[in-house]
């Protein structure tokens, strides 16, 4: 067992006893900060798997931006810890019946034990790359070419991901008070100006 | 030189399917708060995501990345919609408690 090995196990315990603590936490700002743990966690096995790339997008895009809303959602939101928790016990050994149920079947099929029917144990000598071996590099040699239309499809989703999150969060006071611009530009010298004519004053001095 | 790491494929996908199993017994014991729904999705697609990474490693093929790529660009969307949703949804019905969203029930 080298150094590497070592790595991979304190980081899967970590994804592991991570994932458990944002199902098993009482508050949800408690689920959300154990969730940026399980991805930092997750972020360095990608590393092991010199997936670097994905890796450092993993950090800035999810914990930066996903898990922040996430966070700002939660509380936002005034959530009542006690009633949400209502029959969590009672579910407790149906979901545990199915989580040992999934994974029993799934290393049954790509684990260490059982038939191996889909050969994954003859593929777990991978090739090491040389040490100025550009993971960016070659993820985007295939990405411009052979998949830029997936990538522009990608970038019309996240487009419309941005107009629908906005059209449905956006809503307009009554009572705030906002300029409006295009008013703003449109209005002329006779709506703000009142030019009166009156007598002159006459001093009796 | 021969590499000596007792870490092959198989720990990868295991590991995956022990957090793939952690997300779906989640759903079982969180199903009243959709917040805590919302994440164990994340949780899912995070599992899903170690797989096309491994598999993408171990057949040195570059194109498994390409395709974790593109479920990022597709979670976030989904989370920030779902988000949006949720907000919304509080602001008219001041719970997000699943039980009480039944208001299609005839």
């Amino acid at each position: 067992m080298n150094i590497t090995d070592f790595l991979f196990f304190v980081f899967a315990g970590l994804v592991i006893a991570a994932a458990l603590g944002v199902v098993l936490s009482r508050n949800p700002v408690h689920s959300v900060l154990f969730l940026i743990l399980t991805f930092f966690a997750c972020s360095a096995i990608w590393l092991m798997l010199e997936a670097e790339f994905l890796a450092i997008t993993l950090v800035l895009v999810y914990v930066g931006a996903v898990m922040v809303l996430f966070l700002f959602v939660v509380m936002m939101l005034d959530i009542n810890v006690a009633k949400m928790r209502e029959g969590f016990v009672n579910y407790l050994p149906v979901g545990a019946l199915f989580a040992v149920a999934i994974v029993a079947a799934m290393i049954w099929v790509v684990g260490p034990v059982g038939p191996d029917v889909m050969g994954t144990a003859s593929l777990d000598q991978a090739v090491r790359h040389a040490a100025d071996y550009s993971n960016t590099e070659a993820l985007g040699e295939i990405l411009y070419t052979d998949y830029v239309l997936p990538f522009e499809i990608a970038a019309v989703i996240l487009l419309v991901a941005i107009i629908a999150a906005i059209a449905l969060t956006l809503r307009r006071r009554p009572t705030t008070k906002y300029q409006t611009p295009g008013k703003q530009i449109k209005v002329k010298r006779n709506d703000r100006l009142k030019i009166i004519k009156m007598d002159a004053e006459v001093s009796n001095d | 030189m021969i590499d000596s790491s007792m870490i092959g494929l198989t720990s990868y996908l295991t590991l995956a399917a022990i957090l793939f199993a952690i997300s779906v017994a989640g759903i079982f014991l969180n199903r009243k708060n959709v917040v805590v729904l919302l994440m164990c999705i994340e949780l899912m697609l995070l599992a899903a995501n170690i797989n096309f990474i491994a598999f993408s490693h171990y057949l040195n093929d570059s194109a498994g990345q390409v395709f974790v790529f593109f479920i990022l660009t597709v979670a976030a969307a989904e989370a920030a919609i779902g988000l949006a949703i949720l907000v919304v949804l509080f602001r008219s019905r001041q719970t997000i408690d699943v039980e009480d969203l039944d208001a299609l029930k005839g």
